[in-house]
């Protein structure tokens, strides 16, 4: 193996025929974009240095056919030379786990594809070079250039780890660069060998055994492939490639067969093989001066902050935390963007009238208010969980919630998009993105909605108020009280429950490994902070937004059209009739709102699915409400008034009052404890949140998912319903 | 360091231990590893027969467990009491 050794200085002539091939393509323009990919460990600073060469000129976009995130940005590297990086997911090998992991094979096993990059800059953490540079190894013998940011220098000096980067460039063969991410330290030295035109490696780690080589040559000569071990790895992998054809796969499989290889032994082979080869390359490169180490400060942390009494009463107090700024400190810049878009709307409806106007107001701009009314919720959540990550703080609480999270379905990581799905289900469907395993973020996508959000809590508050007296229980608790506290319960529980059902019916390939690095804690970088919450405010307002801007508009024609002259006819009528009961002015145009609203298309959804919700105790007005709460839950409060006619300076209490005036057809109450109590039954389980489901849509990337929830929680929701009003009728 | 070790003596010991049975801070050297899909998780992961582990933690709940890796402490991984018992030690 040693004589594969170096056969030339970094920048040799030595480099592979197809590498020069690749570099030529790509041969000076005068404003040339080169196209670099990153890739590193998990944990190996990744992500600061991306942050540090692109800065906010980042773009989330998509890898083709696949639900993951495609990070890039642009880099100067000198005033006339750009370079495109593209942020790929961190791994640990060239061979995916995950459905995840697989656009980085995808990416470098595709020579021709127009997105194969120039080079790759491989990150790796100098105070554990060992493992980090497998990956490395890997990618070099693919016969990509690279170039080797060495990060994370100051810990290993901490750690009386001293690296020869002249030998270790020597042994590598290819640049080295020493540097320190999270400040910033040697950015500018990597920038300027990014500006060089870069070689392919000239060393080799792995050779694959001789009794492969008929296999590879075939393959080789089959694909056109510049090299065995990219062969090889079309032969581990030649089944699960995207971009091969299926007879390409199916020549794949056949040789895979006719040769009998193995490819979990082979894998397996590799690796120990690799790691030899790094042992020996490391033994002259790398010197630990001091091994007797102290307690790491990590573990003396851990010993509080994973205490089986201590780990868990600042878990929830962290979680309390988090729910806070969630729910309480973000309510103050909401009420300003509120107040902010109702301005801009009474400006305009003060000064424009028409139904063009209309549409911009209660269709475009009520939508728009929609999106943004979200933001400080996601920054906020957003803010905390890149803080918890970033400190190493969210690996503890995976690592104490795993036990418990998996019994149902879950991961560990399931618990932060649960309890922030208690303010809000849309920050917490995007927070799940944390969790790797597929199946278990979907699962966790899925129920989170049916977590008790703020939203709901005006319907909770008008309803109980109506129906369940204001008295003690057992001395020291409201009634009202628990009835609330019961239908968060009732959240919770069937949250768990479904997610327990779905890890009974859910199939996967992908299987769950928990393995993964425990990292020290850290002090999080502020930079990635403030990063991850542009980045997580932009793909929400760009991807969720259309989606709930363009349901708005939908429901503002619903609302405001009826078929053929019926709206004109009802606004006429209800205006005759004010005149001969001589109503003031302002109570005659909530009698018209009304009146129109029942004859527009809405009015007329009501009356159409009252059959259908007849026997969970609701008539037409309630299904009006059932359909603009689609909305947002919030609305129904807002619809209950316009159809009961509350008038425009409705709140919370009038309406309450209204609808305990509300007589049935024999002159008793209307809303019974049993039908209030069946409407509190719906809103827990139904799914009625219009950008619940475009955070679903964005964050699973398809209609299927969020059609699923649709579905399933209105389901859910009618069959308890159903079950309530005609148990307590 | 790792690769170099002589293979596992032929004398059958019927009960072999894994890294699920070690105390806490008792250390281990890995033998091999037993679930084969697993096994390429954990070589990856830097868990190569010879390599010397210690059992670090364990969760409140008793699982995941976090393991120490190499001799000079190069890492902490953490993982499921489940796959720990893949990994078999040296007697």
């Amino acid at each position: 193996m040693r004589s594969a050794g170096i056969r030339t200085a970094p920048n040799g002539q030595a480099a592979s025929a197809a590498a020069l091939e690749t570099a030529a393509a790509h041969l000076p323009g005068q404003t040339r974009l080169t196209r670099i990919a990153l890739i590193g460990n998990p944990n190996s600073g990744k992500t600061s240095l991306f942050n540090q060469l692109t800065g906010l000129n980042q773009k989330v976009g998509n890898f083709p056919g696949v639900t993951v995130d495609r990070k890039t940005g642009i880099s100067q590297l000198t005033p006339q030379h750009r370079a495109e990086i593209i942020d790929l997911p961190g791994t640990y090998s060239l061979y995916p786990k995950s459905l995840d992991e697989k656009v980085i094979t995808d990416l470098l096993y595709d020579q021709t594809s127009g997105q194969y990059p120039d080079f790759v800059i491989v990150t790796a953490d100098a105070s554990n070079l060992r493992r980090n540079l497998l990956l490395f190894t890997q990618l070099a013998d693919l016969g990509l250039p690279a170039v080797l940011a060495l990060n994370m220098m100051d810990v290993a000096e901490q750690h009386g780890i001293s690296i020869d980067l002249v030998e270790l460039q020597r042994e590598l063969g290819v640049p080295v660069i020493p540097m320190n991410a999270r400040k910033g330290i040697g950015v500018a030295a990597l920038k300027i060998v990014m500006a060089q035109q870069l070689d392919a490696p000239a060393v080799s780690f792995y050779e694959p055994a001789p009794e492969l080589l008929p296999m590879i040559r075939q393959l080789r000569d089959y694909f056109n492939l510049h090299n065995d071990y990219l062969a090889l790895h079309y032969a581990h992998q030649g089944r699960h490639i995207s971009f091969l054809t299926p007879d390409q796969r199916a020549y794949v499989a056949g040789l895979v067969a006719k040769y009998d290889f193995e490819p979990t032994t082979r894998q397996a082979q590799e690796t120990i093989a690799r790691y030899a080869r790094i042992n020996e390359l490391l033994l002259n490169a790398v010197s630990v001066t001091r091994t007797e180490r102290a307690e790491p400060y990590s573990n003396r942390i851990d010993k509080v902050l994973t205490h089986r009494v201590w780990g868990y009463l600042i878990f929830i107090l962290v979680l309390f935390l988090l729910f806070q700024a969630v729910f309480a400190w973000a309510s103050y810049p909401m009420e300003l963007i509120d107040q902010g878009v109702a301005w801009i709307n009474g400006l305009i409806q003060t000064n424009f009238d028409g139904p063009l106007i209309s549409l911009l107001t209660e269709g475009v701009l009520a939508g728009l208010g929609g999106v943004l009314i979200f933001i400080p919720q996601i920054a906020l959540l957003f803010a905390f969980i890149a803080v918890l990550e970033e400190t190493g703080y969210m690996a503890r609480v995976t690592f104490m919630m795993d036990r418990i999270m998996r019994k149902f379905g879950l991961n560990g990581k399931s618990v932060v998009p649960l309890i922030s799905g208690m303010a809000c289900a849309v920050p917490a469907i995007m927070s799940a993105r944390t969790i790797e395993n597929r199946k278990d973020r979907l699962i966790t996508i899925f129920v989170t909605p049916l977590m008790s959000c703020s939203a709901r809590i005006p319907v909770y508050t008008v309803l109980i108020g109506l129906v369940v007296p204001d008295q003690p229980v057992l001395g020291i608790f409201n009634l009202r009280g628990v009835a609330l506290m019961s239908l968060y319960l009732l959240g919770f529980v069937s949250a768990v429950g479904s997610a327990w059902l779905m890890k009974l019916f859910m199939r996967t390939t992908e299987r769950s490994y928990f393995i993964m690095e425990f990292p020290v804690y850290r002090w999080p970088r502020w930079k990635n902070v403030g990063l991850t919450i542009v980045e997580k405010v932009k793909a929400f307002v760009f991807q969720a937004g259309k989606v709930i801007m363009a349901i708005s508009v939908i429901l503002w024609v619903l609302a405001s059209y009826g078929p053929g002259t019926a709206m004109e006819q009802a606004e006429s009528q209800a205006r005759r009739v004010a005149q001969t009961q001589g109503l003031a002015p302002a109570e005659t145009e909530s009698r018209v709102a009304s009146q129109k609203l029942e004859s527009s298309y809405a009015g007329h959804f009501g009356h159409f699915i009252e059959p259908a919700i007849r026997p969970l105790g609701f008539d037409w007005k309630i299904g009006i409400s059932l359909l603009t709460s689609f909305a947002a839950r919030e609305v129904f409060v807002g619809t209950m008034s316009t159809i009961y006619s509350v008038g425009q300076d409705a709140n919370e209490l009038t309406v309450q009052q209204k609808l305990a005036a509300e007589k049935d057809l024999n002159g008793q109450p209307f809303f019974t404890p049993a039908r209030s109590a069946s409407l509190l039954v719906f809103y827990v389980f139904a799914m009625q949140c219009m950008s619940t489901l475009a955070a679903t849509y964005r964050e699973t990337k398809g209609w299927l998912w969020p059609l699923l929830q649709l579905f399933y929680m209105t389901g859910l929701a009618y069959a308890a319903s159903l079950l309530v009003y005609q148990v307590l009728r | 360091m790792s690769a170099t070790h002589a293979p596992v003596s032929p004398v059958p010991v019927p009960p072999q231990r894994s890294v699920k049975d070690l105390r806490l801070g008792e250390s281990g050297t890995i033998c091999c590893l037993q679930d084969p899909e697993m096994a390429l998780k954990l070589l990856e992961m830097g868990c190569i027969p010879g390599t010397q582990v210690r059992l670090n933690s364990r969760a409140p709940l008793g699982c995941p467990i976090t393991l120490v890796v190499g001799e000079a402490a190069d890492y902490t991984l953490s993982l499921r009491v489940s796959e720990a018992a893949t990994i078999l030690l040296k007697e």
